[in-house]
């Protein structure tokens, strides 16, 4: 067994199928321009590189290379569908364990780079795009902030190893000056702390929560149902609307909605 | 002015809590806050977990003009929970610029200007942190589509985590010699890579590959200013008069991708490689 | 964390409310407000469990020999020593005297 997931890679394979590689990108980044059903896509995943010129990001972290290379790779989707009526969707498929932590990352701007990924994936949501964040294993911090958080939907497989988080626990439990037990008794009984997926359901963040059957390596329904579940996302999207409205509205997450009524009435 | 009776003549921003900060930039009189103190929309986890709140939730949102321009400023109060993020502080930013673009759609010009000292998400809060900091994001690409967002990062928290993100889209930056910008607390980086990698109580270190002088001399923000409210009123102004950017820092990726490509990452890196690389070779 | 009230006699209510402080270490925000005439409430919360009878000393000793304003305030402490808090407090009564 690697030391680093598969999923993101397995998942990528799996649905982008016989799509055409997009290249003259960083090795640690999988893109290639698919068709999901009739709608044109590109599907984007953050996968390891053991080769990694950055030795702090080779565990599928998104690091300097990751996040302006996800910034380029949404780029040339903008320009090159500017102007056109049927806009290629973006599937962003997440599984980042974290972003990169080290010293030539912070010297560098790894900020910085993870904004641009931030940035393009923004845009191409105000541009028309219908840009859906999959989560299929980890979509921890900064590195879901730069890939896949900037989506109008998104969808998590229910599985124990699908989890979002704004930090590890050993880091958590350091700077709240808590015992990693003493974290996770805590995070059991306050649904923002949790690590799991139905606590992160109940946010109100995700459009959909999907069960398949083999997570690790999906079988050919489980690819069908995650197709079927795109595709409805997107339609949901051409309906609905390109902001982030629809992530309020839960009760776990009613002063989301209840601070932008006062600031509306005060403004 | 002689030099000293200059000093006496400086007043400190740094020293100014949040509201004071957002008093200060704006043009006098005009200041009307919005969810003030007394309207108490604090956090609904703080107290469950024993944590005191703050009235505010450490954010101050308020409005009014600078220079006769209309502007919206989101301030964050460093000294409560380290500046942390919750959901109603994260709301107050995120819904305040989105009606600051609602403003613009409307033909109303309003601006924004974030005080950023902040250690990100608040851990307490965590992913409703982390949501309400991909909204701010969201909200800040959407704005900038019309108007000019300046971010100030003036110490002493610095500014960190999704926020330093957050901080990366803004249109302009200005930050202090105490500024520290940088997506990884100290600690976590040492605990996640080790002491070797990165030393937390190596002060001078960390100021000479985060800090505001050094960010500057990257180009990585884009004005580098003595901590006098007087002049950081002034460069800000400055600012929102440029109107937006020709070129958003955050919109270059084929230029860092350039850039990346000419390091050598083998050696552990020297600050002086970030400024050359960056650039270019100075004399 | 705990939460503590206090009641004291008082005159009349002030005109205007003042915030002075903030939520951090070692300091304490002070929120004041205009009370019901008579009536002094004072609510703590404060991240120093325990601490009922030391507040208790602080605030009669600064209200002995005199009879404050109305008001109601509220506390919210991390961990302000005693002088720290009569200094805020100080410092609101100030503020709130010059509206």
């Amino acid at each position: 067994m690697s030391s680093y997931s598969l999923r993101g890679l397995h998942w990528f394979d799996a649905l982008s199928g016989d799509a055409k590689p997009v290249y003259g990108l960083p090795a640690s980044l999988k893109v290639a321009d698919g068709f999901l059903g009739e709608q044109p896509a590109r599907f984007l995943a953050v996968v390891a590189d053991p080769a990694n010129r950055f030795a702090r990001a080779r565990n599928g972290e998104v690091g300097l290379l990751e996040g302006w290379g996800l910034a380029k790779a949404v780029d040339e989707v903008i320009t090159a569908d500017q102007g056109k009526s049927e806009k290629r969707a973006l599937i962003a498929i997440v599984d980042v364990p974290s972003q990169a932590y080290g010293r030539r990352e912070e010297a560098l701007g790894i900020h910085q780079a993870l904004a641009g990924a931030a940035d393009s994936y923004a845009r191409a949501r105000l541009a028309g795009h219908a840009v859906i964040g999959l989560l299929v294993g980890k979509a921890m911090s900064g590195a879901f902030l730069a890939h896949g958080y900037q989506a109008n939907r998104l969808i998590a497989l229910r599985d124990p190893g699908v989890m979002v988080h704004a930090m590890g626990k050993a880091s958590a439990a350091r700077v709240t000056l808590r015992s990693v037990e003493e974290l996770e008794t805590l995070a059991a009984s306050v649904p923002p702390m949790a690590y799991d997926i139905d606590s992160y359901a109940s946010l109100g963040l995700l459009w959909e929560t999907l069960s398949v059957e083999q997570i690790e390596q999906p079988t050919a329904s489980d690819v069908n149902r995650v197709t079927e579940c795109l595709t409805q996302a997107i339609g949901d999207v051409a309906e609905k609307g390109r902001d982030l409205s629809s992530r309020l509205g839960a009760s776990n997450r009613a002063a989301s909605s209840h601070v932008r009524q006062l600031l509306r009435e005060q403004w | 002015m002689t030099d000293s009776a200059a000093l006496l003549n400086k007043h400190s921003f740094i020293e100014l809590g949040a509201r004071q900060r957002a008093k200060a930039l704006l043009d006098a009189g005009t200041f009307r806050e919005l969810l003030d103190p007394f309207q108490r929309i604090m956090s609904p986890w703080l107290a469950r977990q024993g944590v005191v709140p703050q009235a505010d939730d450490g954010v101050v949102i308020a409005k009014g003009s600078l220079d006769g321009l209309p502007v919206v400023i989101a301030a964050i109060e460093g000294a409560f929970q380290g500046g942390s993020l919750g959901e109603v502080g994260g709301a107050k930013i995120a819904g305040a610029l989105e009606l600051a673009a609602e403003d613009n759609r409307n033909g109303i010009p309003t601006r924004a200007v974030l005080l950023l000292e902040t250690g990100g998400v608040r851990l307490q809060e965590a992913n409703l942190g982390l949501a309400a900091i991909a909204d701010i994001h969201a909200a800040i690409v959407e704005l900038r589509q019309y108007q000019p967002v300046v971010g100030v990062v003036a110490g002493s928290v610095g500014c960190f985590g999704g926020m330093s993100i957050a901080a990366g889209l803004c249109s302009y930056l200005l930050v202090t010699q105490e500024a520290r910008l940088g997506l990884n607390g100290p600690q976590v980086i040492e605990q996640e890579a080790g002491l070797d990698e990165y030393d937390s109580r190596d002060r001078p270190f960390i100021w000479s590959l985060t800090g505001g002088e050094q960010r500057f001399a990257s180009g990585l923000v884009d004005r580098y200013v003595a901590d006098d409210v007087a002049q950081i009123r002034q460069q800000v102004g400055e600012l929102l008069q440029q109107g937006l950017p020709t070129q958003q820092r955050s919109a270059q990726a084929d230029l860092y991708l350039q850039r990346l490509a000419r390091l050598d990452a083998e050696p552990q890196i020297e600050p002086a490689t970030v400024r050359d690389l960056y650039q270019g070779e100075r004399s | 964390m705990e939460t503590l009230s206090f009641e004291f006699p008082a005159g009349q209510p002030p005109r205007g409310r003042t915030l002075v402080g903030c939520v951090g270490s070692g300091d304490l925000e002070v929120l004041i407000q205009p009370g019901q005439p008579g009536k002094l409430t004072i609510t703590v919360q404060t991240s120093v469990n325990g601490s009922e009878q030391r507040w208790q000393h602080l605030f009669a000793r600064m209200f002995d020999g005199q009879t404050p304003s109305a008001m109601d305030i509220d506390i919210h402490d991390f961990g302000a020593t005693p002088g720290v808090v009569r200094l805020r407090l100080e410092q609101g009564f100030e503020e709130i005297g010059h509206d």
